[in-house]
């Protein structure tokens, strides 16, 4: 168990190590850095001074040092659009990313594991065609066509829900359903997956002969085991949603991550969209390795295995 | 001595073409066809330049609308251009950056899943960890990391998409390799003593194509969303060029005031090569390969 532990927790260093070194050459390979990382119109002796400060002329391990040094002080350079530190601007951000998440997860499992159910247990018919036809378009449909959709239908046409911004309820709806609706498409499909395996065992076979109504059978004995890969997948893509929703959020002008990311790229504001990639991947890379421990304290069988 | 008739099916398979298949996805390939057909002959078919508008014309409705005209049949954008041969020059876009970008992602992905699954060892270890590593990054975050630092240009955003997405090819295409490595054919290979390159050419290439080719269909709706994604945000294909997304993007202004055609016919003509893309391509998974059913 701690052997098994200890491996995983080392894969994870060595990936957020690789994140890192992707990070720092792509920047590095990629042209002058300098114009990357100086703000536009910096003076001669700014640049040459910020260069001698990156350490640009010294070998390329020596500047990778100094990259990690910073990283690990939690320095992630500067704004160059809102003149404080991007880590600052990030913690800003980060409340109305959790928040967007949080309702778009609320959605996506309301809409996702019913349905899931629903095509689990009539296999072929009427709602599991309903539901693959779904889940195609959440995953088809680009979401910033979702959106604009969705804001000429609520907000120009029937006037009913503020097509962007922050503030009340219903500023969240829109880009909640949005957001969630991709992710309700995977949450379906796998609560309908699952769900197969679980109704093809021996316990609810078992629960069937009793003579338990098939209500009972599937809402209880069958969901409670059905329901833990669906829990885990919403735990990553909780995490997942924070930071892949630049689309949704720049649509309707949401002030979470995402739109900060736009606000970088806009405004080429580069310590900001680096900053936010760095966060991000770490993020994913830690909740991954949770996952994985969590597992394995749950399931005897998959650390015996490695 | 008895003679051993190989059993072939070959000649039953080959009599039915491939379009008389069960469940062939007719209308989704009609589509894809279609705009491919149009993103070919893309200068006949125009009936305006796409990129030059007069301002004396501009926020024309369609043409069954109030104020619009058959000259001008999807209506007209904020500067005037003709909203129907932007959307057939933006087929142009869609298409080249799609196909030209799998086809990269494809190639890397392919070839280092190969070397990876078959040389093993530190090989092995390597592709493996960068590609765990890559695919914790979310794929648009990344692309519009990598878009941020070279610059919007439309053969850089095929590097990029090729860059973000070889990752997805290699982790599958390794898998097969593994077990392909197993098989007797590649045994008996080793022992003719045929060269490791010999063997991942010749003997386990052909086996994994068919795989790959299930992948890049799959993939082209996924490039082609995060490439009008990429241009929604202003990082892909740079204007004037009409690129679907970039035109959703310029029509967003206009949502407000209800000039609704700027956005919703470039978000069909997306919708529609999207979902046609998955169609087939779930498709093919089935038919093509049995392995990949459960993906």
């Amino acid at each position: 168990m701690k052997q098994y532990i200890a491996r995983r927790v080392g894969y994870s260093m060595l990936s957020l190590f690789l994140l890192s070194v992707t990070i720092f050459l792509f920047v590095r390979v990629t042209g002058d850095p300098v114009s990357l990382l100086v703000e536009p119109g910096a003076s001669p002796e700014d640049i040459e001074n910020i260069r001698r400060q990156l350490g640009l002329d010294q070998p390329l391990w020596e500047q990778y040092w100094h990259f990690m040094a910073s990283l690990f002080a939690g320095d992630l350079g500067q704004s160059f659009y809102y003149r404080v530190p991007v880590l600052e601007l990030y913690f800003q951000r980060l409340p109305h990313s959790l928040l967007l998440a949080a309702v778009a997860m609320t959605l996506s499992l309301l809409i996702g594991i019913p349905s899931g159910i629903l095509a689990a247990v009539r296999v072929d018919g009427f709602w599991d065609s309903a539901g693959k036809i779904f889940s195609l378009l959440g995953l088809s449909l680009p979401q910033f066509w979702v959106g604009l959709v969705l804001i000429l239908f609520f907000s120009v046409y029937l006037g009913w829900l503020p097509s962007s911004g922050s503030g009340g309820v219903l500023h969240l709806l829109m880009p909640a359903f949005t957001l969630g609706w991709y992710f309700a498409a995977a949450h379906m499909r796998l609560t309908r997956s699952s769900m197969l395996e679980v109704l093809g065992s021996e316990y609810i076979k078992l629960a069937r002969l009793k003579g338990l109504p098939e209500a009972l059978v599937i809402g209880k004995h069958a969901l409670k085991n059905a329901l833990i890969p669906v829990i885990t997948l919403a735990g990553i893509n909780l995490v997942v949603m924070i930071n892949v929703a630049v689309v949704v959020e720049t649509v309707f002008a949401w002030p979470g991550i995402g739109r900060l990311l736009y606000e970088g790229i806009t405004f080429r504001d580069f310590p900001v969209v680096q900053g936010v990639v760095i966060i991000g991947g770490a993020m994913i890379v830690m909740v991954n390795l949770l996952v994985d421990i969590l597992y394995a304290l749950i399931d005897p069988r998959i650390r015996l295995e490695s | 001595m008895t003679v051993i008739t190989p059993v072939t099916t070959d000649t039953i398979v080959s009599a039915t073409p491939f379009w008389r298949l069960k469940g062939f996805p007719v209308i989704p390939v009609s589509i894809l066809l279609f705009i491919a057909f149009v993103a070919v002959f893309a200068d006949l078919l125009a009936p305006h330049d796409p990129q030059i508008g007069s301002l004396a014309r501009r926020f024309k409705p369609p043409f069954w609308l109030e104020g619009g005209s058959l000259a001008y049949p999807l209506g007209t954008d904020h500067v005037g251009r003709d909203v129907l041969s932007r959307l057939i020059f933006g087929a142009r876009v869609s298409m080249v950056v799609g196909i030209t970008a799998v086809l990269v992602a494809g190639s890397i992905g392919t070839l280092l899943g190969i070397m990876s699954g078959y040389l093993g060892g530190w090989a092995d270890q390597v592709v493996m960890r960068i590609t765990d590593t890559w695919l914790a990054l979310p794929a648009l975050t990344f692309a519009i990391f990598l878009a941020a630092i070279v610059g919007p240009s439309e053969l850089n955003i095929i590097l990029i998409l090729g860059l973000v997405y070889w990752t997805r090819y290699a982790r599958v295409i390794r898998g097969e390799v593994l077990s392909l490595k197993q098989r007797e054919f590649v045994r008996l290979a080793i022992v003719a003593g045929c060269s490791k390159s010999l063997i991942m050419w010749r003997h386990i290439m052909p086996n994994v194509i068919n795989s790959a080719i299930v992948l890049a269909t799959l993939m082209l709706g996924v490039v082609i969303v995060t490439e009008a994604s990429l241009s929604f945000l202003g990082v892909g294909v740079p204007p004037p060029k009409p690129a679907w997304g970039l035109m959703m993007a310029d029509g967003k202004k206009g949502l407000m005031v209800g000039y609704w055609w700027l956005t919703v016919f470039p978000g069909i003509c997306i919708m529609l090569m999207v979902l046609s893309a998955n169609l087939l391509g779930d498709w093919l998974r089935v038919k093509l390969d049995p392995q990949l059913r459960q993906l």
